[in-house]
Order: C-alpha cells, then structure tokens, then sequence
C-alpha cells in the first residue's frame, strides 16, 4: 500500500497550493456562510482531485517507480549469495528440439508474428565465500548485446508476456566462468523452470583440454546461442549457431574493397595452428611461392604494440587486419576450438574464407548459404587446398568475395553484438512463425542483388490450357457506337469467354439492354462510380479468366484471327503484357532525360493496353500494389495508365512484353478525341513526362527493349492461305 | 444579501478559476505522463554509467591464440572415429571417402539379388533406378556407395513383406564392413503398437535414406530423410502437378480440408482424435472415419458414428482439387501418402507432425512450400492459414509444383535426389548452394561439376540481376572433306565471323579425312578453332573447353544465313537465354492409331523441336547432354549418325517446360525424301525419317513422358514485311525472298 499513501502525499500537496488563495477571502466573510463555503469548496475540491486520483494514478506511481533512476553503476545490482546446495540444472539435453523442449504456449498466436523477449535485471552472483561466479562480471559485449535485444521490438519488460527469456548472467566466455556456480545461479531464475524457453549466449564454449564444442554448463532445456558447436553438439533446429565475436572488427573500420584480383591468392593469419597443420601449409607455400602468404605470430615486437595486430613472415611485420584485404583466399583453420574469431576479421575484409574444421556448424548456417561466401575444405584435404581454389573461376571469386562481405556487413549478420542478437532471435522467432520467416533471398542477396533482381510472381512454367478462354474488357465512355462494333468483332473471336464493359460514364446510363448488339457470350456491364482510368485495371469478380484482353471502346481493326493469335501468344506468355502497338522509351541525351516514342521503329519496349492481353493478377497488382503515387497521377492526368501497367509489369518480371501481329494503322489509339498536330504533341509531351515520372517513383527504368515480335508460324510463308491457322493477319 | 450573492458569485469564480487551473496543469500532466508512457513506461535495459569500464568478454589475444592449437589432428579424427559411430554416425567418422577418389568418383554398386530372393515392387523400382541411373557400376571395386538388393523397404515385422534374418545375411557379405559407405531404404520401421524406429537389425555405419524420420533420431548431414510413396509411384517421368493455371483470386472453394482414418488408440491417436474440432462444414472441411481395421468397433467411442457419417458425404479427389490448404497431420509414423499426395494437387500441406525431418531437408527449404504447423496449436491452425495472403498462397502453390517436379513425380527422382544429396556430402568443395537446389529447375538438373557459379547456368540470371553474355561461340559441324574454296562452309565461316557478337568459331571436325591445316581456311576476323569430333554425332554437344562464351551456335556445314539472321537471332537468344533458339522448325504429334509418337519434318502451324542445324542455345546444355543423359541414348545417336537434334530438344524441352523458340529466317529448306537417290544429304534418305520417328519414341520412353511442348508462334523483327520504307528496317535484308 506503498502507492497509495504515497498518491495521498501528492494530492495534500496539491490541494494546498490550489487553495492558497483561499484564506485572503475568508477573514472577511460572515461565519454562518463562512462554514458553508468553506464545506462547498472542501467538496468541490475533493471532488477534482478524486476524479484525478481516479484518471491518472496509475501513471503516477509509475513514474515513482526505481526504473526512473538514470544512471546507475553496474555495482549497484543486488548482490546474490549462492548456498552450496542450491541445486544444479541437468546437463543440457542433447534429444530437445522446438517441439520437445520448448513452450509454445507462452508465444501464442499474435498477428504481428513477433515472439517477446524478457531480459532479467542484473544481479551479481557470489558464492557462500563471497567470491564471485564470473571473472568478469557484465562484459562489453553482453551488455552491448542486452541492450540491443532491449532497443528492439523483440523487448517486453512484463515477465509474464514473455516467450523468450534471456538471463543476465554472462556466460560468454566459459574460461572466465565457475561452472557449477554459474549452473546454481541459472537455476534461481525466477522463471527458470527447467531452463524451457531461456536462451544463453556462448561464444568461446568449453575449456583445457579437450575443449568441448558446447558450453559445459549445465543448462538443462535452455537453448544455446553458441559459436563453435560441432555437429555432435549442435541440436538442430534448436540451437543457434553464432559468430565468434572479433572485437577487433569494432575498434577498426576496413574500407569495403571492390571484388577484384588480389596481390596474394590464398593468405594464412592465424597463430594458433596445430604444427602439423602449418608444416601441411609449409609445404603448400613451397610449392606455389608467392600466390601463398603464411603468416605468424611477431617474436621481436617493440613494447606497446599490440601485439594482436601485427603478423610476421621472415621478419618482415604486417598490418592485421589490413593485410587481409590484399589477398583472395584466407584460410580459416580450427584450433583448438572448432569457432575462430579470425572469420569475423576475414569476412570484414571481404577476403573469401577457406574454412576447414570438420563438422564445425558455420554461424547462422540455417539462413546463410555458406556455399556462396566460403570454400568448406575437409582437413584431410588441406594438401590439396590450393588446386582446389585455383578450380574456381575468378567472377565466382569476385563474386564470393562480394558475399563474404555482405554477411559481415549485413545488419543482421556478423558484425557486431547487435547484430548477432538480432540474427538470433530472427531465426527464433522464424521457427516459431514458420508461415512469416524470412526468405532466402532476403538473408542472403546483397543490397546490389537485391536491386537488380527479380522474383516473379508468376514463376513457374506454365502454359494454361486454351479451353477457360479470355475475359475482353472494354472501357467506354460514350462512344456507343464505335463500342457496339468492337464487341461485335471480339464476339466473333473463338476464344472469347466473357465481355465486360466498364462503363465511365457518370453522367449518362448505359444503352437499354435491348439495344446491345446480340452475342453468343455473356456480355457484363459494370458502371463505375468516378471517371477514373485505373477502372479498366480493377480486378473485377466478373473477370472469371486469368486471361484479361483490355480493348479500347474504338479499336474495330483488330481481326478474330489476330486476336485469337493473341491469347495463343499469351498462354506462352503468361506473365507478360502480350499486346498489339507497341511502343519505345528513349534516353534523350540533350535534355539528360527519358523520352516517349510512338514511331514504328525496330525497337519495343511497351505495348499499348488499348489491346493487349494479360494476367488477371496484375490487375490487383496495380489497383493494390502500384508504387508510390502512380495510381493517383494516372487518374488526374487521364492519361499514361498503358505506360504504368508496362513498368509495373516489367518491373515484378524483369522481362519485355510481347508484341504480336505485324504493323496495322491503328485510328491513333492514344490520342482519341484529339484533333491537328499541336494537341498531339502536348500528348506526347505529357507521355515522355509519364515515363519519367513513373521512372523516378520506381528509382529504376525496368523496361526491357528488345527486337521481336511474334507472328504466326507460317506468317507470309510461300504456303497454302487456307491451311494457315491464322490466315488473317496484317491485312490494313 | 448583496454580500451573499457576491460571495455565492465570487466562489463560483473561484471555483472555474480553480477548475481552469487543474484542469491546465492536469493537461500538462496528462502530456508529459503519455510521454513517459512512451518513453519510459517499458523497462529497458540500463544503460549503465560504467558501461566504458566494463571488460571484454575476452582478451583480444586469447581469442586470436588463447586456446593454442589444439591436439594433434591426426590422434584427434582417430580418437573421434572410435567414439562417434552409429547412432552419432557422420560423414567424416563413418564413411570411408578413399573409396570415392576413383577416376569416376562417385559410383553405386548395387548388390546381386539372390535366388528366391522376394523383392516388393517399391524396392524393385528403386534398385532399377539405381541401375539406371549414371552412377551405377557393376563393379564393387570401384563402388563409393553400395546397395544392398536385400528388400529393406518394410520393417514391419506383421508385414508379408517384412525379409526375415537380415542381420545374420549382411554380416555375411564381405563388402558389408560394418555399413560403412552402405546405403540403406526404408519406408516402414517398427510396428503396431509403438511404430518405433527400429529397423529390426543392426545398420552400423550405413547411411539411412527413410521415410518418417525423427529428428532424434536422424543423423545430421549423413542420413538422408525420403518421403514416403506408395508402390503404385511411377519409376520414371511421372505425372505433372495438377497446377495448369495461376488463378486469382488464389483461394480455392474450401480453405483447409482433410480426410483419413482416426486412431483409437495408440500412437498417434492424439492429432488425430483432435482433428474434427476444426471442422466447420463450410470452408474448413476435417473429416475423421473409426472404420479401419480388423475390430474398430471393439475401440469405438460416441463420435464415431456421427463422423464415418459425414466421412461419407465428402469425395476424397473432390476436397483435394478445391482446397488450398490441406492438412497433413502424423499417421501411426510421422509422414504419410497425403504429403506427396497434397504437394501434387498443388494444395499447400500444413504439416502437424511434430519431429518430422521432412524429406530431403538438406537442400530443400520447405517454409516456402508448406505451412509447418504444431501438433500442440492445432487450434491455431484455421486463424494462421486465413492469415496467409494470396500473394504467398500464389507462391506457396507454385512452389509445391516446383518441389513435386524436381524431387518427387518418380521413383527415379526421389532415388536421384538421395543419392545427389550425398554426394554433394562427399565432394562438399564442389556442391550445389541452397539456390541451386530450390530455384527452378531444381537441384537433379544442375551438375556442380560444370560450375558452382550461378552466373554460369541459363536458370538465373533473373534472380542474380545479371544479363546474358554479349557474344557467342559459332561451332559449326564439317562432315564433308575441304576440297573447294567455294563450299558453303567457307560462306557460313564468312557470314558468321561478320557477326559483331561472334566471338570465336569452332569447326568440329567429323569428317573421314584428316582436317586440313590452318593455312586452308580463310583469314577470319575472330578466333578459329579446330576440334576433332572422332566422327561421333554426339560430339557436337560435347562440353568443348574451347567454347569460352555462354551462348553457343551450333551450325551444320551447309546452313545458309545471313549475318543479319545471326544477329537477330542471337539478340532473341539474350531474351530466352535457357530456350533454344532457332530456325527450322519440326514438330512431334500423338499417333491415336499406331499408339506412338509421330515426328513431322512438314510445315504446320506449330512446331515442338528446332533444328540444331542453326540454333542457338547456352552452354550448359552441352555439358548436361554428355552427363545428364545416359549413355545408351547417346550410343543410339551415335549408331544411327542421327537424331542428336532432338534429344537435345527433348532435353531442353525437360529442363524449361517450354517449347523452343523459331526466329524469322529468309530461306526455308524441308526436310522431305528425295526421289534422286540416297546421293546428297543424309536427310534426303527416307531410312533416316523413319528413324527419327524412332528416336522420339525412344527418348519418350526414357525420359518417362514426352517433355516436348509446342508452340504457335515466330519471332520476327519488329518491322518484317511490314509495309514501311525499307531504310526504316534494321533487318532488311531477311524480307529478300
């Protein structure tokens, strides 16, 4: 009832400076009315500090609370003092993987598909002596890597919300460690119970002699973020493999150097390596000479030079890390344990790792594709170390040299605390909402990738079956006439399933029903609420059919033969724009900007959507997915919507549209209702403008110019007329 | 009075006064209070105020040396292969790879059925695949994997086929070794009640390839998880997925269905016994049936009756055709037919079976394929898959067609694929990455032995960003000896090296003489190369090392084109880089009458194949026609001195799914017999026609179904016979007839 007298305190407080022009009234007043309204204030003002009390309490003893303290020591966490019976988890059991040893319960369903993570306060651990559990108490990193885990929006700070938890007792390192204290002290966690759902972090695990590959505390169902676990120890799909952290790769920036040839082809840094290994490496320098570089520990160094940063060979002294970046390969071999921190430092350099360590688990080997960054070189093949990297082209080289350094650089990946922290528990929580992890793609293609590729929506080879047939959708506005005549001659086309027309017309009610020209199919027509031309590319329900024909309501010249073709071209193609005029975008060198081109010419880059085929998916793609404000531009210029759904299109496909049919003297199907040359050309002006525009909004020119267009077999072939599938075709 | 009302007046005065006040410095309050509730409200981790003096976790020099080198690694891998076997079998502790270093590296040798030896079907097919496939080898001696023909596929001790005295046998075998470098199948393990992982006898040091693996008992990166198929599953080529169209929207008429058998008691019966509690009627369709088994009326409890009811009133076929998830919950074993089963239908598997390793989860990444739920949130499941949106149901669905195609439509397939895996593991330095395996057309196409460079395949340049190589390689093939300087080829070397994207010219050289020496050969602007092709047909698609560009023209001698033609031709290629792109077109059809495959050499309005007499094509295909494709069909090529064109578009045709691609051409030439005589080219021989006709046949029958694929167009230049000013065209000179 802390809180309470404390409230109590506050409002005193504040009554009393309410009041304090209060008593200069009073003396003056007559003391029958003086009683009464010394009662009314009294209650008035009781009255306004309850409901107060009543809103805000809450957040009053929250900000009463000890978390406000800003800056306090990590001296002053309460100290812990371990009976020597304090009971020992079991050792970590190597059987648990997600569904054995983990509670999912206490991750639940959440729309946000983020599992929540609790840090414990820090406590200072001693034993019953008073001797601490740890030599170094918080490290640098473990702090740094707490309050990342705190920054991010994994954190909770409620106990109870939590899925993950995540111990203050560092147990990063285990040399520095007291192993069955630091086993004691786990076990006291509140929430411990059996180590389920508790993730430690361990880089350097195990100890002389045999230096075992996971963390020799007992931890029970804890999982384990570690570096260096062999497969033996590694519980897949459970455990998370991790870097060693190099802290040499925060003290100091390496410049990023273009993947290229380098002055030395393969480079040995490491100190630490078996004599065996080294004479193997000996061996290896004799007989490739200079492409080799071996390099060791300095003997004579001056006093105060870190040693740490120097690398020698035949006396002569080398800059590390620096010196990796002047070679291709840089061999990564194990030591005593199976994680070096010398990967992190390599990878910084963009040098392409040579890693061999039998059945070490490489960091974050779920998501990262290693193959595309290293070379995995069993130890018995060491000898044959250097044949085996000369095999490999030097574009793949260039290319793993770029990888290897965009693991390092990765903002989830290796280099720094934060980033290892977040890395885990991405792959944690992905295991946990499987339907919502990230892609492959997403974890392992560079920023430069990532830009210039594409994943196309509609990626698997398919060729749909003719028989559905092709929705036509006309959009008009009052031309009913010209309208009456297309639907007449697309009626007549075989494939033709459906005929919707997207009446714009706000103003005027479509033709009765008994005017419209009688067709085989069923014929649709929506009206539409405003005048707006990103109605032709509504993914109506109507639209039964992938196949999609958009026509214009004046497009007449179009024969059954050419359209049929059309929506044959279109099953061969059904991820791409398959239409009738084409058009070119160019650059335009004197004013240093795109420019719209509507000649015939022996380059296409767009085809017109007055007539063209294509995917129903694309219609939701523009109605919902158009990048940034395209939609909106398109409907206040009535114009460019053919020019947006040909960026769109290429864009998500990466690939040309198809223009089918040779030339045909289309009525100007871009400039209806514009009559003489000027007007024309302000067309033109504002279509140049559109690509531009759209261009600038995709932050790239997606599309593809090429050469082809697609005719009939046997179009103009010196063969029969009337044996020809498509005999009419061309004809003006 | 007066006095009264203006106190009355003045404390109400007070009294607004007073309310404006704390209702304004409530405000300022209220402002600052949210602000903290932003702020500070969440706990964080302190930022403490000796965070500078804390120590490094380790001492920069003992993480660079600290822990010294470790013993030595010779004592280390002999004291490690003493311990680790097994149950903790790995690749590097109990498998001998000195036996993998032969001439050929990687060779399977399966061993001789015995006499009266029973073998089920399912096994039957799978040593046929084996035997089948490149990798076989008769000889033990230079075997790296071996396989037994004893029929380990059911180890199901009530089963019929269940093989009696296994252990005693193999202990036998002087090969046996303990297993090691053995490669064991298996589909059924344990029996009723528990379905233990017991196979029944001891498998030492062999590698397991198994159905319904658990991850307990899985050995990671030496076992190899297997999906569980039915005797029925084609040996070879196998259905396509019952994917033929992309419909949007995605969803299909029900959301999540399921349909089996429930379980009692026993293992198992948890999942299954929960199941009809997502059951809605109406897009959620879960159906359990107690009638299965001998006495399940002796078990039968109060559900029973009233679900083998509405068991009844669904159609199996019917639910898998309209669903768009389908669960696929644990049998009486972790995996089951309804896995394949659903991943053909193109119904996106949601998986709850908990401890699965699921089928080849080396190399595939099934988060992109199925939805892998948890036997424990089973009620979860309907909330998670309306939660997925159709862009990912469109992916989901597209890929489980990927994965069916690639891995699983055969027997031969799903045995292909078990042993690439492993011997990915044995030369890891020379392996397919994770992309290879999950991009299209899946890992059993690309050989890691031409590149483990993705920029070097057809498959990716989309997905890498990259484009296409500006030049090609001319290799022309000479069958006739050099005697003029006026024979077509002399004109093809000419038209061909004015190309300004040829880069080199390789003439192969199949010929009875010997190739004339290079003072014969006019002066040529780019590289020429003479290859000996030792008159074997197939050497035109051999991997020749001189070929350096990715894009590859292959001529015969007497083509006739225009340096126009290939440019046109090479810049359509740039366009369809993993399609052949050609000129002549010919075409495959169904004979309803004789039961076969038709070949056409007529002008139709389609075609299927495109000669490789002038077509252009990427490398790979080179090194996946020597490698890919076995040897008997290449030998059937080589006798016949025929045919090579169209296994490499069947073999194109079976990688892409897509037909291959005719470009404009200005002089047409049919292949029609003539009534000359056999004097003139080979083509001119109807014996030749007909067995062309037979080579189809013959490659339908080995690919295991006819991956040709027609198409109805040609791609020609922008402005061909249009009726434009001749000066506009850039290929003018294609319109001269």
């Amino acid at each position: 009832m802390k809180w309470l007298s404390r409230v109590v305190g506050l409002s005193m407080c504040a009554s009393a400076k309410y009041s304090s022009r209060g008593p200069a009234l009073i003396p003056r007043m007559k003391t029958k009315h003086r009683i009464y309204y010394i009662a009314l204030f009294s209650v008035v003002l009781l009255g306004l500090i309850a409901t107060g009390m009543f809103q805000f309490w809450p957040h009053s003893i929250e900000s009463s609370a000890d978390w406000s303290v800003d800056k306090r020591s990590v001296h002053d966490a309460p100290l812990v003092r371990l009976p020597v019976s304090s009971p020992i988890p079991e050792r970590g059991d190597l059987s648990c993987r997600m569904h054995t040893c983990f509670d999912v319960y206490r991750c639940g369903y959440n729309p946000k598909n983020r599992i929540k993570v609790y840090i414990y306060p820090l406590q200072r651990y001693v034993d019953e002596v008073g001797v601490a559990i740890s030599s170094t108490g918080l490290s640098r990193e473990y702090n740094d890597l707490l309050s990342a885990i705190s920054d991010s929006d994994f954190y909770t700070d409620d106990v109870t919300r939590a899925c993950l938890f995540v111990p203050s007792i560092d147990v990063l390192n285990q040399n520095s460690l007291r192993i069955r204290e630091t086993a004691q002290a786990l076990a006291l966690l509140a929430r411990w119970d059996r180590g389920m759902n508790h993730l430690l972090f361990n880089m350097l695990p195990g100890g002389p002699p045999d230096y075992n590959t996971a963390l020799d505390v007992p931890r029970d169902r804890a999982l384990l973020a570690g570096g260096g676990f062999s497969t033996w120890t590694y519980r897949q799909g459970y455990d998370v493999s991790i870097p060693v952290y190099s802290p040499l790769s925060a003290e100091l920036e390496l410049p990023e150097r273009q993947p290229g040839p380098r002055h030395y082809f393969v480079l040995s840094s490491q100190t630490a390596i078996h004599r065996e290994y080294r004479a193997e490496l000996e061996q290896l320098k004799a007989e490739n000479g200079e492409a080799v570089l071996l390099l060791d520990r300095c003997s004579n160094l001056s006093q105060g030079v870190a040693s740490t940063r120097k690398r020698c060979h035949k006396g002569q002294v080398y800059e590390y890390p620096q010196i990796l970046q002047e070679s291709s390969f840089c061999v990564v071999l194990r030591g005593a344990r199976l994680g070096q921190a010398a990967l992190s430092d390599v990878l910084q350099a963009g040098c392409v790792p040579v890693i061999v360590a039998d059945s070490y688990i490489l960091p974050f080997s779920e998501v990262l594709d290693w193959k595309r960054a290293s070379v995995v070189i069993p130890e018995d093949k060491l000898p044959e170390m250097y044949t085996i990297l000369k095999s490999i082209p030097q574009r793949q080289v260039e290319e793993m040299q770029r990888q290897a350094r965009w693991f390092w650089e990765a903002s989830l990946s290796l280099s720094s605390m934060k980033a290892i922290g977040m890395t885990t528990l991405q792959i944690i929580n992905d295991r946990i909402y499987p339907y919502a992890a990230r892609t492959y793609e997403q974890w392992n293609n560079p920023p430069v990738v990532k830009w210039s590729s594409v994943n196309s929506p509609l990626f698997l080879p398919l060729i749909p079956p003719r028989a559905p047939g092709f929705t036509a959708v006309v959009l008009t506005y009052d031309r009913v006439e010209s309208l009456f005549r297309v639907i007449t001659e697309i009626s007549k086309v075989p494939s033709l399933a459906k005929l919707l027309v997207v009446w714009n017309n706000q103003n005027k009610s479509p033709p009765e029903e008994s005017l419209w020209p009688k067709i085989a199919m069923p014929l649709k027509v929506v009206r539409t609420k405003e005048n707006k031309l990103s109605n032709r590319f509504f993914p109506y329900d109507e639209i039964e059919t992938e196949a999609v024909l958009a026509i214009d309501d004046d497009i007449i010249m179009l024969t059954s033969d050419e359209l049929q073709f059309g929506y044959e071209v279109w099953r061969e193609f059904p991820d791409r724009l398959v239409g009738y005029p084409g058009r070119l975008h160019l650059w335009d060198h004197e004013m240093g900007k795109w420019k719209y081109e509507s000649e015939w010419t022996n380059e296409v880059s767009m085809v017109l959507t007055g007539a063209a085929f294509y995917h129903k998916y694309f219609n939701y793609l523009y109605t919902y997915k158009m990048p940034g404000d395209i939609k909106n531009w398109v409907d206040n210029h009535m114009n460019c919507e053919d020019i947006a759904m040909n960026f769109l299109v290429a864009n998500i496909t990466g690939k040309a549209p198809i223009k089918v049919t040779p030339r045909k003297k289309f009525k100007c199907p871009e400039c209806t209702a514009i009559d003489g040359l000027s007007l024309d050309q302000t067309h033109m002006v504002e279509r140049s403008e559109c690509i531009n525009k759209f261009a600038s909004v995709f932050g790239t020119m997606p599309l593809k110019v090429v050469e082809h267009r697609a005719d009939p077999v046997l179009y103009k072939d010196d063969f029969p007329e009337k044996l020809k599938s498509f005999p009419n075709i061309g004809s003006l | 009075m007066q006095a009264r009302k203006k106190y009355v007046l003045l404390a109400l005065c007070a009294c607004c006064w007073l309310l404006l006040f704390y209702w304004g410095g409530v405000q300022g309050r209220l402002l600052k209070l949210l602000s903290r509730q932003r702020g500070e409200e969440v706990r964080l981790w302190p930022d403490w105020a000796d965070r500078a003096m804390l120590l490094g976790y380790a001492e920069p020099e003992e993480l660079h040396a600290g822990e010294g080198a470790g013993e030595s690694p010779r004592q280390r891998q002999q004291a490690r292969s003493g311990v680790y076997r097994d149950s903790r079998c790995r690749m590097e502790t109990c498998f001998d790879f000195s036996r993998c270093r032969g001439r050929d590296g990687f060779r399977v040798y399966v061993y001789p059925v015995e006499k009266g030896e029973r073998v089920s079907e399912g096994y039957r097919k799978i040593l046929a695949s084996i035997a089948e496939s490149r990798y076989y080898t008769p000889d033990p001696r230079e075997a790296c994997l071996f396989v037994l023909s004893i029929d380990t596929l059911d180890r199901d001790q009530l089963s019929s086929q269940y093989v009696p005295n296994v252990d005693e046998r193999i202990r036998g075998y002087p090969l046996w070794n303990e297993g090691r470098n053995h490669l064991i199948f298996n589909l059924y393990s344990g029996t009723w009640p528990n379905y233990t992982e017991d196979l029944g006898f001891h498998i030492g040091q062999a590698i397991l390839a198994k159905a319904s693996l658990n991850v307990e008992h899985f050995r990671p990166g030496f076992d190899v998880s297997i999906p569980l198929f039915s005797k029925e599953h084609p040996q070879k080529g196998g259905e396509r997925g019952w994917l033929v169209r992309n419909t949007v929207p995605p969803r299909r008429k029900y959301l999540l269905m399921f349909k089996g058998k429930r379980y009692l008691t026993g293992i198992g019966s948890d999942t299954r016994n929960a199941l009809h509690h997502i059951h809605n009627g109406k897009d959620i369709v879960s159906l359990t049936t107690c009638r299965h088994g001998k006495d399940w009326e002796k078990h039968k409890d109060a559900r029973c009756d009233h679900d083998n009811l509405e068991y009844e009133r669904y159609d199996y076929q019917e639910l898998l055709h309209n669903s768009t998830f389908c669960l696929v919950p644990r049998g009486r074993r972790l995996g089951s037919f309804r896995f394949l089963e659903s991943l053909q239908a193109a119904c996106i598997p949601v998986l709850l079976s908990n401890g699965w390793e699921l089928p080849f989860s080396d190399v595939i990444q099934w988060s992109q394929a199925v939805i892998e739920g948890d036997e424990r949130l089973l009620l979860q499941v309907p909330s998670t898959v309306r939660a997925v949106d159709s862009e990912r149901v469109l992916a989901l669905r597209q890929r489980t067609q990927m994965l069916w195609d690639a891995y699983f439509s055969s027997v031969d397939k799903i045995v292909l694929t078990t042993l690439e895996i492993i011997k990915d593991r044995v030369f890891s330095h020379v392996s397919r990455n994770k992309l290879m395996w999950n991009a299209l057309p899946g890992g059993l196409l690309v050989l890691p032995e031409y590149s483990t460079h993705l920029a070097h395949f057809p498959f990716y340049y989309l997905s890498q960003g990259i484009s296409p190589g500006q030049e090609f390689t001319a290799v022309i093939h000479a069958v006739s000896p050099l005697v003029s300087q006026s024979q077509p080829i002399m004109k093809l070397l000419q038209v061909v090296s004015k190309s300004k994207y040829c880069s080199q010219i390789v003439i192969l050289w199949n010929s009875e003489k010997p190739p004339p020496p290079k003072s014969k050969w006019p002066p040529m602007p780019v590289p020429l190369t003479v290859t000996d092709g030792r008159r074997k047909t197939t050497s035109r698609f051999l991997p020749h090392v001189a070929i350096e560009t990715e894009a590859v023209l292959s001529l015969d001698e007497d083509t006739v084109l225009l340096t126009n033609e290939v440019n046109f031709a090479f810049l359509v290629w740039r366009s369809f880089p993993e399609r052949i792109v050609g000129y002549p077109p010919r075409s495959h059809f169904w004979d309803p009458v004789k039961q076969v495959w038709g070949y056409t050499s007529k002008w139709t309005n389609e075609y299927s194949i495109v000669l490789t007499g002038a077509a252009f094509y990427h490398r790979y295909y080179h090194h996946l026609f020597s490698q890919y494709l076995p040897p008997s069909l290449r030998a059937l090529v080589d006798r016949t001195s025929n045919c090579e064109d169209i296994l490499m578009n069947f073999l194109v045709s079976s990688v892409t799914h897509l037909p291959p691609i005719k470009v404009a051409q200005r002089k047409q030439y049919k292949e029609v017999p003539n009534p000359q005589g056999a004097k003139g080219a080979p083509w001119s021989n109807p014996e030749h026609f007909t067995q062309r006709q037979e080579c189809v046949n013959a490659f339908a029958n080995w690919f295991g179904y006819m991956p040709l694929e027609h198409s109805q167009f040609r791609l020609d230049p922008l402005l061909f016979k249009d009726q434009v000013s001749v000066l506009r065209k850039k290929y003018k000179d294609l319109e001269r007839a």
